[in-house]
């Protein structure tokens, strides 16, 4: 038997085995749950991700022990 | 202000019209992954949870449930990734009735527990494409990937199965 003819075996009995989801309806409103996560855990408005804050202390880290190269961020920006 | 919009904006009732106009599409999508109505429901608010997250990254003047559905695949991916053994396989999993009767109760059980040895994404993409019959374009689109990624993916998923099944009972399907 070729390996195709194998795979395709395979489907058929992995169809077998485990059928399709037949009960995918919702029965209830899940906007009370969504209230409570909401509640529980808010999303932050302006979320600013942890790296853009060590790029910054680290910028102001060389700014403050090196003036010197002021003028070059300047130059870069 | 259009209702996407407005929901970019933040607001809440905006959010909440949307929330209402396609949990059930959203839920569908997720329990044909997960297969399980009470995880299926609590990924449904996770995934609107993390809709309403990122609201910032969404573009108004794009398709919201093909957003929502990727973002719920991600969802749905993750549980698959950290559910433990046990609970990945649910004593009350659908058997097909219109199956082979010859092919006996053992040789399902050892399918489907090979079946949920499958790394999550390869599961995932099996069971949306072989079980649940979804189209490969749909598939790619939730889970972000090209259409024959999904194939490759599926491809091999079903080589692992084959090589985990015949080392459960090589006789069967070995050349």
């Amino acid at each position: 038997m070729s390996n195709e003819e194998l795979d395709k075996e395979m489907k058929e009995l992995l169809k077998q085995a485990i059928a399709p989801a037949q009960d995918s309806e919702l029965r209830r409103d899940l906007w009370p749950q969504m209230l409570r996560k909401l509640a529980d855990q808010p999303s932050p408005v302006n979320t600013v991700p942890w790296f853009d804050w060590v790029l910054a202390s680290l910028a102001g880290a060389a700014v403050l022990f090196f003036p010197g190269i002021i003028p070059a961020l300047f130059y870069h920006l | 202000m259009k209702l996407l919009e407005r929901f970019a904006t933040g607001d809440l009732e905006a959010f909440e019209a949307l929330f209402r106009q396609h949990q059930k599409e959203v839920y569908a999508w997720i329990v044909r992954i997960v297969r399980d109505t009470g995880i299926a429901e609590d990924l449904t608010v996770e995934t609107f949870w993390r809709i309403h997250k990122h609201r910032s990254q969404f573009r108004p003047d794009g398709n919201f449930l093909a957003w929502a559905r990727r973002i719920g695949t991600n969802a749905a991916l993750d549980h698959l990734r950290h559910a433990r053994p046990e609970s990945e396989l649910p004593d009350n999993l659908p058997c097909a009735s219109t199956g082979d009767p010859a092919l006996g109760s053992e040789r399902r059980r050892q399918i489907k527990e090979a079946f949920h040895q499958l790394p999550a994404k390869y599961r995932l993409v099996a069971t949306l494409a072989l079980i649940e019959e979804e189209p490969y374009a749909n598939i790619a689109q939730a889970v972000g990937i090209s259409e024959s990624l999904v194939k490759v993916r599926l491809f091999r998923a079903v080589r692992m199965l084959r090589k985990k099944l015949n080392s459960l009972r090589p006789e069967v399907t070995t050349k």
